[in-house]
């Protein structure tokens, strides 16, 4: 009984918490833009940053499609380094905004090399502001230092509950600056090493301060949009992917694929975890009808001695109800230990942080169904205490 | 004071009992002889309100007990009749002073736990009342039988083969304990059994 209430209650946290940990990540982006590739590999990589780049595209391309008056707004993104393990990502300020994503301490990043460092980062890392730290290629810990040129932590973020958490966020210059003393990331051979910079306000064209984007070299991995109508939502995707080497892809769309792909999982399992339930509560029904075989004479007993069947009745269903409530208690504790350890294998691999200590809705009808069962499986044995015979049992003996 | 009239019962057709009439004052003592198959168990169930019988009638202190109804009986017996069985048993999950207690909870008393102490140390397993009652050896667990028929100061001891078990020293012992309790509680005693050995001890006899 235990075990299938485990079972269906982790399923039901995973389930919540995956989907509100995807949405809260996805609010405000329409669409993203980057090359063209799986359109799930570049939502899971540009907006949480689990999974490898499609590749990178043309600053200057990129440019020229965010002056499309559809789009409202384009943060851009530069990944393709790391610091021990967490992602720093190239981008500006509107990014920080975009998230919610306050500085705790410091200020925020103003010029290439300044970093700001995400809250669980900082922690994890223990990177102060005034800190210098060294990238590293790739998006996995452990590839080449970018060592002569150094970041400078300038800023610690407040916890956001997203995923500016668990990210270095620096302006795409610095990005620029360090591969461009590398020979630039146009001759970076592997797909996840993007790097150049950005407009910081594409779509108004303008500003000196943009001035890189000019170098035909250069490039970003991907664009964050807000489109002005939702009507631009369905049109710009289809206008940029047959017209364009860019993709367009829409997170909402993409993830609700996801969770269709992941959901029919989850819906398969949590018939298993019933059927568990169910033989569970078969196997309570078994037990308590041997153990009232066993206690014919006990329960004769009582009866002699003024007991009512009405009471041993609820005496056994009481019993029935005890090892149900035992059952999912333990369920529950056990789910959320399992989550534990999962949560913490999750936050190895993926920097994701799953925790969940209250109990959820969804939870209390898992409670209400387990106690049914229990007590469906304790009452029909039970019925057996209207049909001893007392004076018969006693002799028996 | 307990007495019947005309008792009859029958399992079915061919099983049929008539019981002769009986007679046991209170603070005396009826020893009901018999062997095997001839209605021991039957006669003193039906003196127990455990089986109704098919004609006649008991009267216990000068209730007719066929005029009670069902629920009636139920708290009749438990607060009048105490039963001694042949094998004591227990509810196994309940300690001895629990399984005495629960004498009283069931007839709707209030537990006596003074009571309980009491009985305990006149019959000798005071130290035992927090023990188990699988833990107990087969004489002691007797003796909480008894003390347990005896937790409600009930009118009539029904007594069913207690000594049938025992070696003639705790034979003797149960005996003196049944006649000393009942004494004391001035209830009627009224043991039913084969064992030949209590004949010398009962003056009051009838065999079936």
């Amino acid at each position: 009984m235990a075990l299938g209430v485990t079972i269906i209650s982790l399923l039901l946290i995973l389930n919540k918490q995956l989907s509100e940990q995807f949405t809260k990540n996805v609010r405000g982006v329409d669409l993203v833009i980057g090359a063209k590739g799986s359109p799930l590999q570049l939502i899971l990589s540009s907006i949480y940053q689990i999974d490898a780049p499609t590749g990178n595209i043309s600053l200057a391309e990129a440019t020229r499609l965010t002056r499309n008056p559809l789009i409202k707004d384009a943060i851009p993104l530069a990944l393709g380094d790391n610091f021990k393990g967490y992602r720093i990502v190239g981008t500006n300020a509107k990014y920080l905004t975009h998230y919610g994503a306050k500085v705790g301490q410091g200020r925020v990043f103003s010029q290439a090399l300044d970093a700001v460092v995400g809250a669980k980062v900082a922690r994890l890392t223990g990177l102060k502001p005034g800190d210098q730290f060294a990238g590293s290629h790739g998006l996995d810990a452990g590839g080449d230092e970018h060592g002569d040129k150094k970041y400078r932590v300038v800023g610690i973020l407040e916890n956001s509950n997203s995923v500016a958490d668990q990210l270095i966020l620096t302006p795409v210059e610095s990005v620029w600056a360090i591969h461009g003393e590398e020979g630039g990331a146009a001759t970076t051979p592997r797909v996840s090493m993007p790097m150049m910079i950005a407009p910081e306000e594409p779509d108004k064209n303008s500003g000196p301060e943009t001035g890189p984007t000019d170098d035909p070299g250069q490039e970003i991995t991907a664009l964050l949009v807000k489109v002005r109508s939702p009507l631009a939502k369905l049109t710009l995707p289809r206008a940029i992917n047959e017209n364009s080497k860019l993709q367009a892809a829409s997170p909402a769309i993409e993830i609700n694929r996801l969770f269709t792909l992941l959901g029919f999982g989850i819906d398969t399992l949590q018939y298993i975890a019933l059927a568990i339930i169910i033989i569970s509560g078969i196997s309570v029904f078994v037990s308590l009808y041997n153990s009232l075989k066993e206690r014919r004479y006990e329960m004769a007993l009582m009866l002699s001695m003024g007991a009512t069947r009405a009471k041993l009745f609820l005496l056994l269903l009481l019993e029935g109800l005890m090892i149900s409530l035992i059952g999912f208690a333990a369920g529950i504790l056990l789910s959320r230990l399992g989550l534990g350890i999962l949560g913490r294998n999750v936050e190895d691999n993926f920097h994701y942080d799953l925790n969940a200590l209250t109990l959820l809705p969804e939870e209390g009808w898992l409670l209400v169904g387990t106690v049914l069962i229990g007590l469906l499986a304790a009452a029909l044995p039970s019925l057996g205490i209207y049909r001893i015979n007392i004076s018969q049992t006693l002799a028996d003996e | 004071m307990i007495e019947t009239h005309n008792l009859t019962f029958s399992y079915d057709s061919q099983k049929r009992f008539a019981f002769p009439n009986l007679r046991c004052a209170d603070d005396d003592t009826l020893l009901i002889l018999g062997q095997s198959g001839r209605g021991k168990t039957t006669l003193l169930h039906l003196l127990a309100l455990l089986l109704t019988p098919e004609s006649g009638n008991i009267l216990v202190n000068g209730t007719d007990l066929s005029q009670l109804t069902g629920a009636d009986t139920v708290g009749f017996r438990a607060k009048n009749i105490g039963i001694v069985y042949q094998r004591p048993h227990f509810v196994h999950a309940l300690n001895v002073l629990d399984n005495l207690l629960l004498a009283n909870y069931l007839a709707r008393l209030k537990p006596d736990r003074t009571r309980a102490r009491q009985l305990a140390e006149r019959l000798g397993f005071a130290d035992y009342l927090t023990k188990k009652t699988t833990r107990l050896s087969l004489g002691e667990q007797q003796r909480v039988g008894i003390a347990r028929a005896l937790m409600n100061r009930a009118r009539v001891l029904l007594a069913d083969e207690p000594t049938s078990n025992l070696d003639d020293e705790n034979c003797d012992r149960v005996m003196d304990l049944l006649a000393q309790q009942a004494h004391e509680v001035e209830a009627s005693l009224v043991i039913v059994t084969h064992d030949q050995r209590l004949k010398n001890r009962v003056a009051q006899q009838i065999s079936l």
